[in-house]
This record gives structure tokens, C-alpha cells and sequence, in this order.
């Protein structure tokens, strides 16, 4: 049986289409959705108000009175199709978050270590070797769904969630790792923090990470945890970045 | 200051607006009101325009029980929506029409028979600071609103003051709407996973009656009855969703995403309520019965249209009686 033609509109209500890339988790799927985001930005359909990029989809929300669902599945299907543009405009950025790893701030680091049968310090250089691509942003506002964690210390989240969870908790779910933006409950295995906020109202943009973008984590220490902490809180911390072409996992 | 003070909340009252939109992408719901029909009458017959998109200052929003409050200060307000009954220092007073306070008058809001979400609108609108754009309350993540929260014994809620509340025309009144049918019908078109599901399963969807589960909540109303099952299992890639979604668990239970929703999820979503429907969502209360019919993405356009028109027309007549251009025939409860 041979499976659908990507790319594809397919109707999601009467005030949204998804355009889907593909049928699986794939950077190359996602490619294709956070281009179409940022061409749409850049040239806007009459109607579409906003978009979301998920792992190999881009749901368009529209508004009816503006533009006919028949006629947008048409233009969407025309502008999915185009050659992207390089980088669109708008570069990938990978994003170096310092995360302290362990003790207090990661209590569940022993628990993933003896799991996999390694030493923490083994977890640690494991988590802090990729550079992981955000595939999406959703959960709660800021939340990174991150790609490319090593199997070897993927851990089942935990059988009963926390209540609460610190904002900047790095965590263990499964095949997934991530970074809680607020503070929260949840049920990954907590292995670091990171000082960062990944969402600060306060801040232009409130948040930190754009699907697209990369994220590689950085272990630094209980004295450079707290420096970096102080300059957070005094709005004085720039989180370090550079531009990233490749974007694959 | 203008503003009132909350002597009794009810369940769960939140500040809303239309919602912080532009940051669905970002892992942002929108919050705002969820029967925005409703809120936008409350709003008009309280005394306010709305801005060129469509927005209206932030009200209250009230789940079953309303609040009792002190006012601070003179305003005018107005109560749209579930069937709540209303005093105004011990004097019963219709909602769907305009009203007048002066500072120390107690308002009493009190159990809904039928509906579930009254709005609390006043001239000028809630003083709350804007997050985002909105000053809508998110409460599981404690975001906009007032503090991020539901509303608690105590709290003093500014609110913007209004020239305009010097104006004695408060002889402004609009019918109340009908009583909702039960099983109240729901129109839906399908949604990005509709081919997931075999065309008996989606026919028996649209021919059950289900119940409005306990478990309803901002979040999302879940529904109690006949499952509906894919065909091979209801996990999916997780993908954006979009308000109103019908989704489904691997049990089968069907569960409507509404204002406090996840952006993203990884269940099948194989029909979305149209946005002409939403409001009457909104006021279903648990244990209500609702039905749901297909409908195409055209019919689901006109029916937003015919909504648009409605609400159009409701808004310019408050806004004429406002303006004096419309003389009302009806009661008048200014003091």
C-alpha cells in the first residue's frame, strides 16, 4: 500500500489546515514546515493569522471570512511545493544553555545512571555531546520537544509525576530531553538545571528557542551556576549563540 | 481607586479577554474568554466599543457560582451568558442589561440553574496588566490575568476608570437568548486525522448523544458515551491543535481542546467543532447531553458568517440605544 503524497492540506476544522511534510518525527519534514512558516511570515496569505510548527506539519490557522478553505488548501499546496529559499531570511541559531548537572538540581541523575548501568558523570557527557534540534515548541509556552538524544541513557519517566517541578529543569522522558520553562508538574527524570529562562515575559522575544533552532548543553559548576544565575535575575545574561546551517540531529 | 472587592469568589472566576493570539507557535494557548458571544454582549451593554480586531476589555469570567463584590468607586456593568441571578444590594436585577453601581454597593451573583459560564463586564474593562498582548489568565501556568490566578476572597480587581461612567443613559437592554435544547446539537468538520477512522465509527459518532463529563474543565469538555476508535490505535506524531478539536484517546473517549489547551498532542483528532458553535460549548455545564453533526468546511464558513452577522447586529443595536439613535422600549433598572 503505498502511503499519502507529501506534501498535503488536509483540514483541520473550519479555521485551520495542516500541511503536512511527512508522516514520521524527521528533521527533513520539519524542514519543510518551519520553511513555510517564516515564508508565510515573510509573505502573507490573505486570512492566515498564525502558525504552528510541529514535528512534520505546519498547522495554518485562518480566518473563513477572509479567505475560502478550498482556495487556501490551494495556495498553501502551491507554496509548499516552491523552492525554499535559503534559510528564509532567518537564520538557525544553536543555543548553548549551561546546565548544572546533578545534586540538588538534578535529583534523578543516580536513578538514570544506575537504570543504564553507567557512571553520572557517563550521563552527563552522553546529555552534553549533541546538538539537539527543536522540533517544536508546545507542552507549556516555551517548551522545547527536542531531537537527538543518545539511546543509551533514554529512561522511562517517572511512574508517579511531581506536583512541582523548578523552572530550567532538564529532564529525561523516554527517548525525549527537554527543559521545563516554568515551573510545573511533570514526570521526567530531572538530571541538571539550567540558570536560563526559556520564557521570561519580561523579555522581547519571551521566548527563548524557535522550532528550527539548536540547543547543545553545556555542564558548568556550582560557582558559574550561580554567576550566571545572578546575571539572569539583574537582565544582564546573554545567552550565547551562534549561527547554525545544518540543523540535522 | 476604581476597582471592586472580591467578598466571595465562586469556584473559579478569571480574568479574560479574547485571548493572547500570535504565540500559538511558541507553545502558547490563547486563553480569553470561552463563550465569546456572550462576553462580547456583556461588554457592549456595559458601555464599550470594541477595537478594530474585534477586542474587548478584560471581564470576569464565572464558572457555575458567580462573585459577590464591593464596589470602590461608581461604574456601570453588565452580566451576559449562564443563567446566573443578581442583586444588587438586595435588589434582584435582570442580567442582559446595563446597570449602575455606586462605590460601597454589594453585588451578589449567584448559582447558574442552567449554563455554565457567566461574564462580568464593566465600562472600561478590568485593570490588569497586558502579558503578551492579552490580559487573559492562564492559570496552569500562571500567566496574565490578575496574578496569574483565579480570583480569591479579598482581592481588590482595579479596574480602568471611564469618563463615559458620568453618562446616566444606562436604559440599555438587549432579550435574553433562548433556553439551549438539550441534547444541544454541536456542528463539527472533520479534522487533520478524519481518515484515521472507519466511516461506521464516524457515523456512529455523529448519531450518540454524549454527556458533558465532570472532568471538563478550560481545558477541554470530555465527553461521556459511545467510544470512538481508530481504526489502528489513536497515537499519532504529535502535531498542532487546533480550538475546538475532538480528540481521542486510545480508550476511545472523546475529548473537545478549548481555550487552555495544549498547542501540541500526539492523539487523533478526527473532527474539529465549528467556530460558529464554540459559545454554545462553552455553556455546556457536566451532565449536559449534546449531539454532533458533520458538516462541510462551507456550510461550517457560512454558519460563521451568519454568526458574525448576528452578533453585528446586537452589538450596533446596543450601540445605538448608547448613542440615543435607537429609543428602547423596554425596562430600564438605572437607579
Amino acid at each position: 500500500m503505498s502511503g499519502p503524497a507529501y506534501p498535503r492540506v488536509v483540514p483541520a476544522g473550519d479555521r485551520a489546515v495542516s500541511v503536512e511534510f511527512g508522516g514520521a518525527i524527521d528533521p527533513a519534514a520539519n524542514d519543510g514546515a518551519v520553511a513555510l512558516a517564516r515564508s508565510l511570515g515573510r509573505r502573507p496569505i490573505n486570512g492566515v493569522t498564525e502558525t504552528v510548527v510541529s514535528y512534520r506539519s505546519l498547522l495554518v490557522m485562518y480566518e473563513p471570512e477572509r479567505v475560502s478553505q478550498w482556495r487556501l488548501r490551494r495556495m498553501l499546496a502551491r507554496r509548499a511545493g516552491e523552492r525554499r529559499e535559503a534559510s528564509a531570511g532567518m537564520p538557525n541559531y544553536l543555543y548553548e544553555i549551561p546546565v548544572r548537572y546533578g545534586g540538588e538540581y538534578g535529583v534523578d541523575l543516580a536513578d538514570v545512571a544506575a537504570h543504564h548501568h553507567i557512571a553520572e558523570t557517563d550521563v552527563v557527557r552522553l546529555h552534553a555531546a549533541p546538538a539537539y534540534r527543536v522540533f517544536m515548541l508546545g507542552f507549556m509556552p516555551g517548551f522545547p520537544y527536542l531531537g537527538g538524544l543518545e539511546d543509551t541513557i533514554a529512561t522511562p519517566r517517572l511512574d508517579t509525576p511531581r506536583a512541582m517541578i523548578p523552572a530550567g529543569s532538564v529532564g529525561i522522558g523516554g527517548s525525549q530531553t527537554g527543559v521545563y520553562p516554568l515551573d510545573s508538574p511533570g514526570g521526567w527524570r530531572l538530571i541538571g538545571r539550567t540558570p536560563v529562562r526559556l520564557f521570561d515575559a519580561a523579555r522581547e522575544p519571551a521566548v527563548l528557542l524557535r522550532a528550527g533552532d539548536g540547543v547543545r548543553f553545556v555542564p558548568v559548576d556550582d560557582g558559574e551556576y550561580a554567576r550566571i544565575s545572578e546575571a539572569v535575575n539583574a537582565g544582564a545574561y546573554e545567552t550565547v549563540r551562534r549561527a547554525w546551517e545544518d540543523g540535522a540531529v | 481607586m476604581n476597582g471592586i472587592e472580591i467578598i466571595l469568589p465562586g469556584p473559579l472566576t478569571t480574568v479574560q479577554d479574547m485571548g493572547r493570539h500570535g504565540y500559538l507557535g511558541e507553545g502558547f494557548c490563547p486563553s480569553g474568554v470561552m463563550d465569546v458571544t456572550a462576553a462580547r454582549i456583556a461588554s457592549a451593554l456595559a458601555g464599550n466599543r470594541e477595537g478594530d480586531g474585534g477586542g474587548i476589555p478584560a471581564v470576569l469570567e464565572m464558572t457555575m457560582q458567580g462573585v459577590t463584590c464591593a464596589f470602590l468607586a461608581e461604574t456601570v456593568f453588565a452580566l451576559a451568558g449562564a443563567d446566573m441571578p443578581m442583586k444588587l444590594n438586595d435588589d434582584e436585577i435582570s442580567p442582559y442589561t446595563a446597570h449602575r453601581a455606586r462605590a460601597g454597593d454589594t453585588l451578589e451573583i449567584g448559582y447558574a440553574p442552567s449554563g455554565c459560564r457567566g461574564y462580568l463586564a464593566f465600562l472600561g474593562g478590568v485593570d490588569v496588566p497586558l502579558v503578551l498582548g492579552s490580559r487573559s489568565t492562564h492559570v496552569k501556568c500562571g500567566i496574565g490575568g490578575f496574578e496569574g490566578r483565579r480570583l480569591k476572597r479579598g482581592d481588590i480587581v482595579p479596574l480602568f476608570t471611564d469618563a463615559r461612567r458620568e453618562n446616566p443613559r444606562t436604559a440599555v437592554a438587549v432579550g435574553r437568548p433562548a433556553a439551549r435544547p438539550s441534547p444541544a446539537v454541536i456542528r463539527v468538520a472533520d479534522g487533520p486525522q478524519a481518515d484515521m477512522f472507519s466511516r461506521e465509527s464516524l457515523r456512529k459518532f455523529t448519531a450518540a448523544e454524549y454527556a458533558v463529563s465532570a472532568q471538563s474543565d478550560r481545558m477541554g469538555v470530555r465527553l461521556d458515551g459511545e467510544p470512538l476508535k481508530p481504526e489502528g490505535g489513536a497515537d499519532i506524531v504529535s502535531d498542532g491543535i487546533p480550538m475546538g478539536a475532538v480528540q481521542v484517546s486510545n480508550a476511545g473517549q472523546p475529548m473537545i481542546l478549548l481555550a487552555d489547551r495544549q498547542t501540541v498532542g500526539g492523539y487523533a483528532k478526527p473532527f474539529v467543532v465549528i467556530e460558529a458553535d464554540l459559545p454554545l460549548l462553552a455553556q455546556a455545564r457536566p451532565g449536559d447531553m449534546l449531539r454532533f453533526a458533520r458538516v462541510s468546511a462551507r456550510q461550517a464558513r457560512i454558519a460563521a458568517l451568519d454568526a458574525m452577522a448576528e452578533i453585528g447586529r446586537t452589538l450596533r443595536r446596543i450601540d445605538e440605544m448608547y448613542t440615543g439613535k435607537m429609543r428602547f422600549a423596554g425596562f430600564t433598572i438605572s437607579r
